[in-house]
């Protein structure tokens, strides 16, 4: 019989941290979206995640639509939530201070989560993996194919961002509108849709990462506040606004969660990260590969 | 906001002391001064919330902390090694008002979301530490047996007693933080709210009145949390959670950030809420806080507090 040598375990807790991690990465670039045009912290973030699991559990579950069909219309119903979001809570407020929005986004997760919980209650779902749970072995280490799912969908996020911002008219636009607002609506760009495209496109990152990670750590309605917190965290990690700082700061938060609950005190697992995370701004106040100078002339 | 009118102080002072005689002949409400001792040490806790985000316009996503803090101080020097109350609750406040300057100093050089990732880190750690130190605070099922309160040799008995305790120091917290706002330090405080950069230029020591805000703030929330602890003689992590620390925000929220009127309306107003008129809505009840708090800050940004202004001005015209 093969014994489970201290490294086995330590690959273990690597590939399972670096999957958690994905997911935080992908709810990390949708905060950066929204933040990027608007400045704006959206804390309804985690809550995309947990609807996108609990609207594939319906669609594909219970109405019984075909994988690929109900992924597509999951995206689809969540970006609409995103659409909302931005229509219904951050638009109408007139004076826009951090705190306000601040406030805003978490009134507008409390009610999106109370809503999930008359419509699903309080039991967690679970969905069929993508392509089955025969798990993979490497080495002595245990792999779902779920986990390659998810790490997958990160990269083809990342990468379908990156071609985005950089190829296309609206990407650019966009972007402009990060920059510099003002100077954005002066060549006609309309700045109030960019904002609604920001919060559409990261709903619909926020459902992916929904959908991905359900197979693997089920569903509920509560889920959605940690999610947020632990994805705002990688996002500061990283240096908020940076694609590449959001993905390196939800893949050390996946991994320093794992390795910390697997080889130290399991009750800590959420602890460990954000001790990291502090002593990270106190060093340095802006993130990893955030750039303090760009962070003076961000209002907020 | 630097005059401070007398009226609704005597109003409010007055309120304060006749309500246990009025709510006691009404048996429908006979049981209000008890939750107006929760409302009261919310206050306590809002009253100092309020000068660190309404004056010094810091926002804090972790006062449950320090809220903790205090109650657990009490609790377990109280259980474990028999230490007298009062010197308990000075000795959590003390605790807190270092943990706050430890963590302060380096979080306050923070900007805008930065600082509120600091605080909500730092309130779920601590959190997690009084869950899973299990042998001191009882982890998750929390721990009993904690005495209450006595006063000159005599223990405090009614809810009555501890109402007009919890009061007393509320009206003594919110008169010294007034003094506080009229001083140079208040000043201060509200030339940092408007601009770090011209404060300083002033001569404004920027980081040392933020972190001695945020440090008074926590004593004022581990004050609180010591009297929790003593009048509900049992304590439980839950209690002090990141969702409470979003509670806070609501009813700064509700009353308006920007006036210490705010803090105590904002304070008492959610306490009815949530214990006394929301169970009405049972499953229902966290889509009416989110939908309250939500309609607040879009349509009502100053708040409760923010309506006399309002009038006054409607009526000027």
């Amino acid at each position: 019989m093969e014994t489970i040598t201290f490294t086995t375990q330590l690959l273990q807790f690597t590939v399972t941290g670096l999957t958690v991690g994905a997911i935080y990465a992908m709810v990390a670039i949708g905060f950066n979206i929204i933040y990027n045009v608007t400045e704006i912290i959206n804390l309804a973030q985690g809550e995309f995640v947990m609807l996108g699991g609990l609207i594939m559990v319906f669609i594909h579950v219970s109405l019984g639509l075909p994988m690929i069909l109900a992924f597509i219309v999951t995206v689809f119903v969540v970006t609409l939530s995103g659409i909302l979001l931005d229509r219904l809570a951050i638009k109408p407020i007139r004076q826009p201070s951090v705190m306000t929005l601040i406030i805003a986004t978490i009134a507008a997760s409390i009610v999106i989560k109370g809503t999930a919980m008359l419509i699903w209650g309080k039991s967690p779902y679970d969905l069929p993996a993508f392509s089955g749970r025969t798990p993979i072995e490497l080495g002595g280490v245990v792999l779902q194919p779920q986990y390659l799912w998810v790490i997958g969908f990160l990269v083809v996020v990342a990468i379908g961002l990156t071609l985005f911002f950089n190829r296309t008219i609206l990407g650019k636009a966009m972007s402009a509108c990060a920059d510099n607002p003002d100077a954005a609506r002066l060549v006609g760009i309309n700045v109030q849709q960019m904002v609604l495209l920001s919060f559409a496109l990261s709903a619909a990152i926020g459902a992916i990462a929904g959908m991905t990670l359900t197979p693997i750590a089920l569903m509920d309605y509560d889920r959605g506040a940690m999610l947020a917190i632990k994805g705002f965290g990688a996002a500061i990690l990283g240096g908020l606004g940076s694609f590449p700082g959001a993905i390196l700061g939800g893949l050390m938060i996946g991994l320093i969660e794992s390795w910390g609950a697997g080889l130290l005190l399991s009750g800590y697992k959420d602890a460990y990260a954000l001790v990291i995370l502090l002593l990270v701004l106190f060093a340095r106040p802006s993130g990893i590969l955030g750039n303090l100078e760009v962070t003076k002339f961000k209002r907020f | 906001m630097l005059r401070i009118h007398k009226a609704p102080i005597v109003a409010g002072v007055l309120f304060i002391l006749l309500f246990p005689w009025v709510t006691g002949r009404f048996p429908a409400i006979e049981h209000y001064p008890d939750l107006m001792v929760f409302a009261g040490i919310y206050c306590l806790i809002t009253i100092g919330l309020s000068l660190l985000m309404g004056y010094a316009g810091q926002i804090s996503l972790g006062h449950a902390a320090f809220y903790g803090i205090g109650a657990y101080a009490s609790g377990i020097l109280t259980t474990h090694f028999g230490i007298n109350p009062w010197l308990c609750m000075l000795i959590g406040a003390v605790v807190a008002t270092l943990v706050a300057v430890a963590v302060g100093a380096p979080s306050l050089r923070l900007r805008g979301h930065y600082l509120a990732m600091a605080t909500l880190a730092f309130g779920i750690i601590v959190n997690i530490v009084f869950r899973e130190e299990m042998e001191w605070t009882g982890g998750p099922d929390g721990m009993g047996g904690i005495p209450g309160l006595a006063l000159f040799g005599y223990p405090l008995e009614s809810v009555n007693q501890y109402y007009y305790l919890v009061w007393a120091i509320v009206a003594a917290a919110f008169f010294f933080t007034i003094r506080l706002i009229q001083s140079p330090t208040g000043r201060a405080l509200r030339a940092i709210h408007v601009s770090e950069p011209a404060a300083g230029a002033m001569g404004v020591d920027i980081s040392r009145y933020k972190v001695m805000v945020f440090a008074y703030s926590a004593l004022l929330a581990s004050l609180a949390g010591s009297l929790y602890a003593h009048y509900m003689m049992f304590i439980n992590p839950s209690t002090f959670d990141t969702f409470f620390s979003i509670k806070l925000i609501i009813m700064m929220a509700l009353g308006g950030a920007h006036s210490i009127w705010g803090a105590v309306v904002g304070a008492v107003l959610f306490a009815f809420l949530s214990f006394e008129w929301l169970h009405h809505f049972g499953e229902l009840e966290i889509l009416v806080y989110g939908s309250v708090l939500l309609l607040v800050t879009v349509f009502m940004p100053e708040g409760l507090a923010g309506i006399p202004a309002k009038i006054l001005r409607r009526g000027r015209r």
